[in-house]
């Protein structure tokens, strides 16, 4: 009884500290928003700067949220997994047993079997990439939306990319870009640079798009609610009233299906270029080779 | 003048994130062409819905990708380039 009781208590710390950095960001966003009328699409709201050797750094919305949001995956992960056992049988288990699972069979169809090790950072970019989206549920600043914090995603993924093409020596690196033919080597430069630039593109445009549209659609109903219901007596002509539910509609695919949905996509692209890549049959080739030395040696 | 100057660069760049918009016909065509071809394919193997699902969006992600250029393009020419460029007019005058 004592230690169900313990359990139950550790179960509400570890949600409510996953619960901490939502309100601390819904704190901050209050505190630090500027009074203003109409609407506004601004970029993230600018904290502080700290003074570097280089220059001043600013210190944005967009990074506070993103760091909020790793501190609240990492606690609800601490929350599912807490109490699992090799029996099984709670119903959080079957859902990180899922999670696991899903993921690594996920990486296995697409990377292969060399790079079944990728899970947990596939599983991780993914959670990041969805929990950053889904923010904007609490009135929040998406990191996603600004372009800073994906094309660190991306130059992340680009490293990795270039570290598994350098697999077998850097030469094979820069002799992968005259192939096929060697007056292709610009376009392959520029095709090797593209990659990043359109990984991130893609997921910052995805998201900044929707909350623009969401934007824009909730100003034009308050303007229509104030048109169509202004002769309403007394407060009652003040209350937008077409505001109230409609653009939550549009939220469940800008927010919730084009967040999920744009996480996947930044997972697989990143599984398919990693993948693609790396020279598996030269890199085969090379293992044998070096095998079959130290057997040499040996001898 | 000045007026006038400041009134050709907010117009100029508005007028730049319409047209650089018109990009949104490629994905347009070649996303609903990708779909199509999904909804074929679901229609002969109703068994391989899931797989040809996955991979119709992946396909439409990437195809997305020159539509996505040019909105970036257009959301920097409405929110950031109209400042700058006011910025740069009002050094050059001095």
């Amino acid at each position: 009884m004592e230690k169900k009781r313990w359990f139950v208590i550790i179960d509400a710390l570890l949600l409510f500290f996953a619960a901490i950095p939502i309100l601390t960001g819904i704190v901050l966003r209050v505190l630090f928003t500027p009074a203003s009328e109409g609407i506004e699409i601004t970029g993230a709201l600018i904290f502080t700067t700290v003074k570097m050797p280089w220059g001043e750094l600013p210190i944005t919305e967009a990074q506070i949220n993103s760091w909020l949001v790793i501190l609240s995956v990492f606690w609800l992960c601490l929350y599912l997994t807490h109490g699992i056992t090799a029996k099984g049988g709670s119903r959080r288990q079957y859902l990180c047993e899922w999670v696991v699972e899903k993921t690594e069979s996920l990486v296995q169809e697409n990377m292969g079997e060399y790079f079944s090790g990728f899970a947990p950072f596939i599983a991780a970019v993914m959670a990041l990439s969805a929990f950053s989206s889904l923010l904007s549920l609490f009135g929040l600043f998406p990191p996603t939306s600004d372009l800073n914090i994906v094309a660190g995603w991306a130059i992340l993924v680009f490293l990795l990319i270039t570290f598994y093409k350098c697999k077998c020596g850097p030469l094979q690196y820069l002799k992968s870009f005259t192939e096929p033919v060697a007056f292709l080597t610009p376009l392959n430069v520029i095709s090797e640079i593209a990659t990043p630039v359109s990984m991130a593109f893609r997921h910052y445009g995805n998201i900044l798009s929707g909350s623009i549209i969401s934007v824009l659609i909730a100003a034009a109903l308050g303007g229509l609610s104030s048109l169509l219901l202004g002769w309403l007596p007394g407060i009652f002509g003040e209350i937008p009233f077409l505001q109230i539910g409609l653009p939550a509609v549009l939220s469940v695919y800008f927010d919730v299906f084009s967040g999920f949905l744009q996480a996947f996509i930044f997972a697989m692209l990143t599984m398919l270029y990693v993948a693609g890549g790396f020279p598996a049959e030269l890199y085969a080739k090379k293992q044998v080779k070096k095998s079959q030395k130290k057997i040499k040696i040996k001898k | 003048m000045l007026e006038l100057a400041i009134g050709i660069i907010l117009g100029c760049c508005a007028l730049g994130a319409g047209v650089a918009m018109v990009a949104g016909i490629g994905p347009g065509i070649g996303e609903g062409n990708a779909v199509a071809k999904a909804c074929e394919a679901i229609g002969r193997q109703p068994e391989c819905k899931s797989q040809v699902t996955t991979t119709m969006l992946m396909g439409c992600a990437i195809a997305e990708t020159t539509g996505l250029y040019a909105l970036v393009i257009a959301i920097l020419l409405i929110v950031w380039a109209p400042g700058r460029l006011v910025d740069v007019l009002m050094t050059a005058i001095g």
